[in-house]
């Protein structure tokens, strides 16, 4: 096996010897010299017989020894008479040991093509989006269970880890929560005003700004920015905590993760949304006025008697009533995916997002069925 | 004395204040098995990724396969890198790509071969590594902790290196994956004339395996030498180590084995 720089630059060279062709192999060949290598070896052709020479071989890897194993099995297949010689110590010996190890084929079932097979996997999309949607009802019953014990024995319930969450999801998103809004509130006004001007209506910008984002925009758009930044969170806090089988570990130690992961987390979510909801309307109606003085002269007085004139206490009633909902289909849906992460990195970044995606769409299905709700009832 | 591949001189390694080497000389023959045992915390992981340059030692030479690592040129380090092959302790193997394109990742660096050449080659290597064929087609995650070592094992040897970095090949593998794995390494060095850089705990994989063995303690090589070699050595560690009942049980395991034969 010693290789020194000395080691000629190996090569194989054919010659015909009575109708025969020997194929002679020398000096130190590599994965370097595999291409030209097998050019040669595609050369050769059935039925003449070949023999190939491996005495003057010094050094030869396993590469080289798959392709002329390869070769002369080719040859042998056409009908031709063929032959490995010469080869000596360390070649011999990478020679057995590529022909033992030589992969063996094993050929799978291919898949299903069809419209059998097209069947087949709509059923199965359908049946696993049914079966996470019973894992979304399984989790929320856990979350409402795990409640009420913790309402009856005060001792399970972990407040520490409450407190903590409320502050994660609550206090350290207001500045994000008020700024989203306050431009919102910006935007509102400067479009409506120019809108309404046309009409010389622009006092009911105040109508406009306040109904629309008491209303809706506040909370949808607080939740919609919730959904990105906290399910995302639980998904990973839970996710990296399953792949690591700490939940397990809880589990053995008596320890019941509903108590401990998921109740204080969704019930920080519950708490937090309306607040900041609150803050987003605050923030949002604040922008609206300020772009309402600067762009059509309305003050700050007469915006606010416009504002407690023309718009009901209902509205943001009906607006922050959808809060907790919102709150509760985030948290759950987070913690959900956090506990589908399987025991690979990529698990869990695939959960972080589709838990972030199936947040924010549910957020807004909620708020289309609470529309037709609330147009029902009148309110 | 076989061709010195491996040369190590007055290497130091420290993080922050914390001296891990210290003056600490090495040598690596050609063609045989060297397992290096340590204590936790001796720095056997960081010998070999400062020896695969991985990390920059503070101060010394590591010196392989005749180039000097400190000071060697970008062209030098790559023609390099294509004569060792490392093993990580789980493999290390790329997550989003199946086994057989994982060991077929260096062979894409190699000018002229076709994608079929490529997937052939990478199929006997899974193949010499002892996993089955459908194996090459599954990704890491559906692998078992000692077929995923395997995996690591066949891209480490896809170039078909002179020199093998095994980083804890046995640890986490039940005791009949870890004899597998023994016979496995052993049979290839020999076959394949593979020098072999052996980073374990396991004193089975030593007995089994080794030719040499490299005790680190007290920053730096303590000893280096046969098995019969460490039974003679005056020091508490390497006593304790290989005198202790497990390395008896060990011992004992291998002359009954031997016995047998």
């Amino acid at each position: 096996m010693e290789r020194d720089d000395s080691d000629e630059r190996g090569g194989l060279s054919l010659a015909e010897e009575g109708g025969e062709i020997r194929a002679v192999v020398t000096g130190a060949l590599g994965l370097r010299e595999l291409p030209e290598l097998q050019e040669q070896l595609a050369r050769l052709e059935a039925p003449r017989a070949v023999t190939f020479d491996l005495s003057d071989a010094q050094r030869i890897d396993t590469g080289i020894a798959w392709a002329l194993l390869r070769a002369r099995d080719r040859l042998a297949e056409a009908g031709a008479r063929t032959e490995i010689t010469g080869a000596q110590g360390a070649v011999a010996q990478i020679l057995d040991t590529v022909r033992e190890g030589l992969p063996k084929p094993q050929e799978e079932p291919a898949p299903e093509r069809g419209l059998r097979a097209a069947l087949v996997r709509l059923g199965e999309t359908v049946a696993g989006g049914a079966q996470s949607f019973l894992g979304f009802l399984g989790l929320l019953g856990l979350f409402v269970a795990r409640l009420l014990g913790a309402v009856v024995r005060p001792r399970e319930f972990r407040l520490t880890a409450l407190l903590h969450h409320c502050q994660a999801v609550g206090l350290q998103a207001v500045p994000i929560v008020a700024l989203m809004a306050f431009l919102i509130g910006v935007v509102l006004a400067f479009q409506g005003a120019a809108q309404l001007r046309q009409f010389g209506a622009e006092v009911f910008v105040v109508d406009l700004i306040a109904i629309s984002i008491l209303r809706e925009l506040g909370i949808l758009l607080t939740a919609i920015i919730v959904a990105g930044r906290t399910a995302s969170a639980f998904t990973a806090a839970i996710g990296s905590m399953k792949m690591r089988e700490e939940i397990d570990a809880m589990r053995t130690l008596g320890i019941d993760p509903g108590h401990a992961l998921i109740v204080p987390r969704v019930l920080a979510l519950v708490l937090m949304l309306p607040i900041l909801g609150l803050i987003a309307n605050l923030a949002g109606i604040f922008g609206g006025a300020l772009m309402s003085w600067i762009e059509l002269g309305i003050s700050p007085a007469m915006f606010m008697t416009r504002l407690a004139e023309g718009t009901d206490v209902t509205h943001a009633v009906v607006g922050l009533v959808k809060a907790p909902v919102f709150a509760v289909l985030i948290g759950v849906i987070g913690c959900r995916a956090g506990l589908g992460v399987g025991n690979t990195a990529e698990s869990l970044g695939r959960m972080t997002s589709s838990a972030v995606v199936a947040a924010i769409f549910a957020v807004i299905l909620a708020d289309a069925l609470f529309s037709i709700f609330f147009q029902q009832i009148g309110v | 004395m076989a061709e010195t591949v491996i040369e190590v001189r007055g290497l130091r390694n420290q993080f922050g204040t914390h001296v891990v080497h210290d003056g600490l000389d090495l040598d690596v023959y050609r063609g045989e098995i060297l397992g290096v045992v340590g204590g936790s915390g001796t720095g056997k992981s960081v010998l070999l990724r400062s020896i695969t340059g991985l990390i920059t030692p503070a101060a010394g030479s590591v010196r392989m396969l005749g180039t000097e690592m400190r000071g060697a040129s970008e062209a030098e380090l790559d023609a390099l890198a294509e004569r060792i092959g490392v093993m990580f302790q789980d493999g290390a193997l790329f997550s989003s790509l199946t086994v057989c394109e994982n060991v077929m990742v260096p062979l894409s660096n190699v000018e002229g071969l076709d994608a079929r050449t490529r997937e052939a080659l990478a199929r006997l290597k899974i193949s010499l590594s002892g996993l089955p064929w459908n194996a090459g087609d599954k990704f890491p995650s559906e692998l078992s902790g000692g077929m995923r070592k395997r995996a690591g094992l066949a891209r480490a040897l896809a170039l078909d290196p002179e020199i093998v970095f095994l980083d804890e090949p046995t640890a986490g593998l039940d005791p009949i994956g870890a004899a597998a794995f023994d016979e496995l390494i052993r049979g290839l060095s020999r076959a394949l004339g593979l020098t072999v850089f052996l980073v374990t705990h396991d004193l089975d994989t030593l007995y089994a395996t080794c030719d040499r063995i490299a005790v680190l303690a007290e920053k730096r090589v303590l000893v280096t030498g046969t098995l019969d070699d460490m039974l003679e050595v005056d020091h508490p560690w390497v006593r304790e180590y290989f005198l202790g009942p497990r390395a008896r049980a060990a011992r004992d395991a291998i002359a009954a084995g031997h016995g047998r034969e």
